[in-house]
C-alpha cells in the first residue's frame, strides 16, 4: 500500500467518487434514460407507429444515403491524403496537417451557409453549377459537400497512426521483389490499414449521420426532398409531435452510440 | 532486361515522379475544395464591404448580445468542466471501486451522440411541461430550458470526455515519487493533490480546458433544440447566424462567421501548441 493511502482518512476519497459518479449519472445518463421514457410516453405501439410513418422512412433513407456517398468519398481521398501525410516530404506539408483539424474548430452552421454563399443564388459557383444543370444549393449534392466537410478529419486522423507504425520496410520488400506501386498499395499496405480503415469510416458514419446544422443551412429541410433524420426530428419539436421527434431520436442517438461503442470494443480487444 | 534487374530498378527508384506528384496534387486539391475555399469565401464576403460595416455588423446590438452570450456561457462551462473533469481523471487514474468501468465507458457517450440528440434528451428531461423542469423551475426558480442555464448544461454534456481525456493518459504517467515524499513529510492529501500533482497537470489542464471552450462556441444543434432562438436571451452566435441567414443579411451573417471561426481556430491552435508543449516537457 502507499504511504498516502495509509495515513489517510478514506472518507475524502469516498466522498470523490461518490461525487464524480453522481455527477457522471446526473449529466449522460439521466438524459439517455430520459429519452427512453420519452420515445415510449404513449406505447411501443405508438413509437414503432411513428417510426413506420413514410415522413420518417424517408428521412432516415435520405441519411443514410448521404452518410454512403459522404463514406465512400472519404474513404478513397481519406487515404489519399493519409498516405501524402506520412509517405511524401513536401514544402506546405505542417500546413496540410493543420488544414486537416478544421472542421473540428468550425460551427456547422458557418459550414452551411459558405457552402450556400458558394452556391445558393448570385452565389459565386452559381453560373457555373447552372451551367452543369444541377442544383446544389437547397439539394441532397448541398448536403453531401456540408457533411463531407464536417467528417473529413476522422478517415485521415485514423489512418496517419496506422501508416507511420507500419512503415516502408514490407513495402521495401514488395519492390524488390519486383511489385508495382499500384500492386505493393493494393496487396501491402491497404490490408495493413484495414483495421485503422474500420474504425475511420465507422466515426465517419456515426459522424455524419447526426450532422444536423450545415445540412438545416444548405439544405433548407423541406419535407421529403432534403429532410434527413435530424431535420426531421427539429421539425416534428417545432410541430409539437413529440413522439415521433422524440423516437426518431432515440433511433438515431442508440444508431450512433452503437457504432461508436461496437467499434471501441473492438479495438480494446484486438 | 531479366525480371530481378527490373525489380531491383524499382526498388531504387519505387515509382516515377509524376505519380508521387499525382497523388500529392489530388490530396491538395481535395483539402484546397473543400476546406480552403468555402473559408476564403466567407472571408471575402464578410469584408467585402470594408472594415467599418464589418465592425458595425459585429457590434449592432443583438450580435454583440449574442456574441457575448456564446462567450459568458462558454466561460462558465469551462471552469466547472475543468473542475470535474480534473476530478473525474483523477478518480479514475488513482481508485478501485466497483463501478470504475462503468465510469470510464459513460465519458465517451457524449462523442458517440449526435449533439441536437443531446439537445432532445435535455428538453425531455428538464422541459417546462416535465416533471423534473417544471418542478425545478415552481420550488427553485430555476428555468434550464430556452434559457441560458439549458446552454451551459448541453455544452457541459457534450465536453465532458475533452478534460478527462486529456488528463487521463498525464496521471498515468505521473511520477508518483514526489507525492509520497510529500506524504511522508506529513503532507494532508489535499495539500498533495494542490501543490505537487495539480502543478504537473497544469499544461495538459489548459490545453483539454481550450480545446472544450472552442467546442462551446461552435455549437448549434444542441443549443438551437435547448435553448431556442430568442434574441437578447438565449440566441447565441450560431443560433444568429441561422436567423441572419434566413432573413438574408448576409453581411451580418458573414461578420459573426468570421468572428467565430476566429475565435476557434485561434483557440485550437494555442490549445495544440500547448498541448505539444507539455508532451515535450514530459518526454525531453
Amino acid at each position: 500500500m502507499r504511504a498516502q493511502d495509509r495515513f489517510s482518512n478514506p472518507w475524502p476519497r469516498r466522498m470523490l467518487i461518490t461525487l464524480v459518479m453522481g455527477y457522471a449519472a446526473a449529466l449522460i445518463l439521466a438524459p439517455l434514460a430520459a429519452l427512453f421514457a420519452g420515445a415510449f410516453r404513449e406505447g411501443v405501439a405508438a413509437t414503432a407507429a411513428a417510426l413506420a410513418s413514410p415522413e420518417v422512412m424517408a428521412a432516415f433513407r435520405l441519411t443514410l444515403q448521404i452518410t454512403l456517398v459522404v463514406a465512400a468519398i472519404h474513404s478513397v481521398f481519406g487515404t489519399l491524403v493519409a498516405w501524402v501525410m506520412v509517405r511524401h516530404r513536401f514544402p506546405g506539408k505542417k500546413l496540410l496537417n493543420g488544414l486537416i483539424d478544421l472542421p473540428f474548430a468550425v460551427s456547422p452552421v458557418v459550414v452551411g451557409y459558405t457552402l450556400l454563399l458558394l452556391f445558393g443564388r448570385n452565389g459565386l459557383l452559381a453560373t457555373l453549377v447552372d451551367a452543369l444543370n444541377v442544383r446544389v444549393a437547397f439539394a441532397v449534392p448541398g448536403m453531401i459537400l456540408a457533411t463531407l466537410f464536417v467528417t473529413l478529419p476522422f478517415m485521415i486522423r485514423e489512418l496517419i497512426p496506422v501508416l507511420e507504425a507500419f512503415g516502408e520496410q514490407q513495402e521495401q520488400a514488395a519492390a524488390t521483389l519486383g511489385a508495382s506501386a499500384w500492386q505493393i498499395f493494393w496487396r501491402v499496405t491497404l490490408p495493413a490499414l484495414r483495421w485503422g480503415f474500420f474504425y475511420g469510416l465507422t466515426l465517419t458514419f456515426a459522424r455524419a449521420l447526426g450532422e444536423f446544422g450545415a445540412v438545416l443551412i444548405i439544405g433548407g429541410g423541406v419535407q421529403g426532398r432534403t429532410e434527413t433524420a435530424t431535420l426531421l426530428i427539429y421539425h416534428a419539436l417545432d410541430e409539437r409531435q413529440y413522439t415521433r421527434a422524440y423516437s426518431a431520436a432515440l433511433v438515431l442517438g442508440l444508431v450512433s452510440l452503437a457504432l461508436v461503442l461496437g467499434m471501441n470494443m473492438l479495438r480494446k480487444r484486438r | 532486361m531479366s525480371a530481378a534487374a527490373a525489380g531491383r530498378a524499382s526498388a531504387t527508384n519505387p515509382a516515377p515522379p509524376w505519380g508521387k506528384f499525382a497523388v500529392r496534387t489530388a490530396a491538395w486539391t481535395y483539402l484546397v475544395v473543400l476546406l480552403v475555399i468555402p473559408l476564403l469565401v466567407i472571408l471575402q464576403d464578410g469584408l467585402r464591404q470594408g472594415l467599418d460595416a464589418f465592425l458595425r455588423a459585429v457590434f449592432r446590438p443583438q450580435a454583440f448580445a449574442a456574441l457575448w452570450l456564446t462567450v459568458w456561457t462558454a466561460v462558465v462551462m469551462t471552469a466547472i468542466n475543468t473542475v470535474m473533469g480534473t476530478l473525474t481523471a483523477y478518480v479514475l487514474v488513482r481508485y478501485e471501486y466497483p463501478g470504475k468501468g462503468l465510469l470510464n465507458a459513460i465519458i465517451d457517450l457524449p462523442l458517440a451522440i449526435p449533439s441536437m440528440v443531446t439537445g432532445v434528451m435535455l428538453v425531455i428531461l428538464y422541459g417546462p411541461q416535465q416533471a423534473l423542469g417544471s418542478w425545478l423551475e415552481r420550488s427553485l426558480g430555476l428555468r434550464l430550458i430556452f434559457a441560458p442555464p439549458g446552454i451551459i448544461l448541453a455544452l457541459l454534456f457534450l465536453t465532458y470526455p475533452f478534460v478527462v481525456r486529456t488528463l487521463q493518459p498525464v496521471l498515468m504517467d505521473l511520477d508518483r515519487a514526489p507525492e509520497d515524499a510529500a506524504a511522508t513529510l506529513g503532507a494532508g492529501s489535499w495539500t498533495i493533490f494542490r501543490k505537487v500533482t495539480l502543478p504537473a497537470l497544469a499544461l495538459p489542464l489548459v490545453s483539454g480546458s481550450l480545446l472544450s471552450f472552442s467546442r462551446g462556441i461552435g455549437e448549434f444543434g444542441a443549443i438551437v433544440i435547448v435553448a431556442g432562438n430568442i434574441p437578447f436571451y438565449s440566441q447565441t452566435a450560431a443560433v444568429y447566424v441561422l436567423g441572419e441567414v434566413e432573413s438574408e443579411n448576409r453581411l451580418g451573417a458573414s461578420a459573426i462567421s468570421i468572428v467565430m471561426i476566429a475565435a476557434a481556430m485561434g483557440l485550437m491552435l494555442l490549445a495544440t501548441w500547448i498541448q505539444r508543449r507539455a508532451a515535450r516537457t514530459r518526454h525531453p
